[in-house]
């Protein structure tokens, strides 16, 4: 089962939605769709289900059009942020209904809701009505609905943004060792980049209704296309600094001069934006080349057991991600090390000329 | 910490506990007073005990208006409630539409039950009433004064033409609080309509549909205006309904005592039912919600 969207654009109202869309999703493969608030997550998942159509391009399904088709007759399955259950029907009803409705037989019903259950830790809960429970457990139930049914495709719409921490962490791995063994088409929306990284597979990157990049999650992150692939897909977001290559040199606007490494001597002498990803750069140097750069703290935010360091020179202004609690006195100044071979380079139309060759984890 | 004690916020209670005495406990009172002594004059009282109240009971007046009213009031839920759920359900839901609808439902709500009563009394008469005439030149021998099947038919219709609105309105609300997201996951289920209204709709309106059905059935119970100008309790006695009775005994013939014993055991048996409603729609939710 594959799904093809071809030139897909949706407009409502005068207002642009989804503009010049193509997606190929493999059989059983694992997309993510990553993007900010309003990037057209949502609207694509709509339109991958059949609840919209498209005002142009096609949606074809194992090379079948189905663009006009509504839901009711398509095989899909959505899990959405809120939890939807049928409030008055107990946890193996509301598991059941899709079942029920496709008149399955009651033996093969019981067998399936049950197999499901236990796969999603609930077989405890069944005889409880979804009100009764957790957050957690309501959203299991209604993944449990969304599971049972064997679906073609799978819309998962932000599903664990109003769960905890923990429990998202927890969610995340099971739902990748649920899609392991299944051949369906999973499609999950998130506007977090560490979630899109956590889950793996393929991610689209969204942005204002047009797709960015998409392949293979790690592949995305460590090789944007563009400067803004590359800012949507890092929290906090890459550090662009402009800066000029001559030689065997690079100045970050004439202040910051270090020499360039050998995988960086092939691009032509100019002008470029170089990103620094925030989590490259530490207090204290990884390796004897590291660049150091003298920078004054504008807010040291402490995030768990993170610190997202704010800092500023004369010229530019980087977010530094730092493991652990460091605590900052705002306006102190701060030494700082960073990678040279970590760097990429933007041309000044933002496009990717440079990605650097050593990449290993995030 | 030191703990300040200061009661002296009890007597903010003092007006509400006035306003409440005068508005209902006394005047309750009164009648209590009353049910219980027999009233000739400022100056001359017997003491009767449980007399009237026996007197009432056994009353084979009274027992028929207990009956007919509640077989007025249980009818008339029963068609308005269903009514005013289907009307809810197609509603339009946004646009200048809802606004046009909103309003064209309310509007039997703000017109006073007397005129409701003139409006109906004028509308059913044969010789210039649009429904009486037209009834009658269809053949049908149509005469609220005269059949008393026409008078009650008529007088549940004008309160269904009255009072539907009200239900139609709370489910309408009830059914706006329920998120898209809801039918939306139906359709992908390829949930049917009905199914939708089953499993998602109904569970939602439970609740605005025990305010609406207690408010009915207090409301019908107590039903005065709208009968009294339309039929004036005819033909005979076979519109009367307790309020009525109750009017013509203690304005009408100043049975003092009689009469405040009937309002006891009238406001009884409102307080009864009301309750035994609620008990048992409450009870059919916990039933509900434990699952079966």
């Amino acid at each position: 089962m594959s799904l093809n969207l071809e030139n897909i654009d949706r407009v409502v109202g005068g207002e642009t939605h989804i503009a010049d869309m193509n997606l190929t999703l493999e059989p059983g493969s694992f997309n993510v769709l990553l993007g900010r608030t309003l990037s057209g997550k949502t609207t694509l998942m709509r339109l991958m289900a059949g609840l919209d159509t498209p005002t142009r391009g096609r949606v074809l399904m194992n090379g079948q059009d189905v663009t006009g088709r509504s839901v009711r007759h398509r095989n899909v399955s959505m899990v959405y942020q809120q939890f939807i259950n049928y409030p008055s029907l107990t946890v193996y009803d509301n598991i059941a209904s899709p079942l029920k409705l496709a008149k399955v037989g009651r033996a093969e019903i019981d067998r399936r809701v049950r197999g499901i259950a236990e796969m999603l830790h609930i077989e405890h809960l069944l005889d409880r009505q979804p009100l009764e429970l957790s957050g957690g457990q309501q959203q299991r139930t209604a993944m449990g609905r969304a599971l049972v049914k064997d679906a073609d495709v799978v819309l998962f719409d932000e599903p664990l943004v109003n769960l905890d921490y923990k429990l998202r962490e927890e969610f995340r791995e099971e739902l990748r060792a649920v899609f392991s063994e299944r051949n369906c088409i999973a499609v999950y929306a998130t506007t977090e980049p560490a979630e899109a990284l956590a889950l793996g597979g393929n991610t689209a990157i969204l942005h204002q209704g047009r797709l960015l990049q998409y392949g293979p999650t790690a592949d995305v992150y460590h090789r944007p296309i563009d400067i803004r692939a590359a800012e949507m897909f890092s929290e906090p977001p890459i550090n662009i600094v402009k800066g000029t290559l001559s030689g065997s040199e690079i100045s970050f606007d004439n202040t910051l001069h270090f020499p360039v490494g050998n995988d960086l001597s092939t691009l032509e002498p100019g002008e470029y934006r170089f990103g620094i990803r925030a989590s490259h750069i530490s207090l204290t140097p990884r390796a004897k080349s590291d660049i150091e750069i003298h920078m004054i703290v504008d807010l040291a935010e402490i995030s768990g057991s993170e610190t997202f360091l704010h800092v500023h020179n004369e010229h530019f202004y980087m977010t530094v991600h730092l493991e652990g609690v460091h605590e900052f006195r705002v306006d102190s100044p701060v030494k700082l090390y960073f990678p040279a071979h970590k760097v990429y380079a933007f041309d000044h139309e933002g496009a990717v000329v440079h990605i650097p060759t050593h990449l290993r984890g995030i | 910490m030191n703990k300040v004690y200061n009661n002296r916020a009890w007597w903010l209670i003092l007006p509400m506990l006035l306003l409440v005495a005068f508005s209902a406990v006394i005047p309750l009172m009164t009648v209590v007073n009353y049910s219980v002594q027999d009233v000739f004059d400022a100056n001359t009282r017997f003491f009767t005990g449980t007399e009237w109240f026996k007197e009432m009971l056994n009353d084979p007046a009274l027992q028929a208006a207990v009956l007919r009213q509640f077989a007025f009031s249980l009818t008339i839920l029963a068609i308005e409630v269903p009514l005013g759920i289907g009307i809810a359900l197609i509603m339009p839901k946004k646009g200048w539409q809802a606004s046009v609808a909103l309003i064209l439902v309310t509007m039997p709500l703000l017109i006073p039950w007397n005129v409701v009563g003139s409006i109906w009394q004028i509308f059913t008469r044969g010789d210039i009433g649009l429904m009486g005439w037209s009834l009658r030149e269809l053949g049908y021998g149509y005469n609220i004064t005269s059949n008393p099947v026409d008078a009650w038919a008529t007088i549940i219709l004008m309160d269904v033409w009255h009072w539907t609105s009200l239900i139609a309105l709370l489910c309408y609300s009830g059914l706006r609080s329920i998120p898209d997201a809801y039918y939306q996951a139906a359709r992908i289920d390829r949930a049917s309509k009905w199914a939708v209204f089953r499993y998602i709709q109904l569970p939602k309106l439970t609740n605005v549909l025990v305010i609406g059905v207690l408010l009915r059935f207090m409301h019908s119970f107590m039903i005065y205006a709208e009968p009294f100008v339309l039929t004036g309790g005819g033909p005979g006695s076979s519109t009367t309904f307790l309020s009525q009775s109750l009017t013509t005994m203690a304005i009408g013939q100043q049975d003092l005592g009689p009469s405040a014993a009937f309002s006891l055991i009238y406001f009884l048996i409102i307080l009864l039912v009301t309750w035994v409603f609620y008990t048992a729609i409450m009870n059919m939710q916990k039933d509900n919600n434990k699952g079966a």
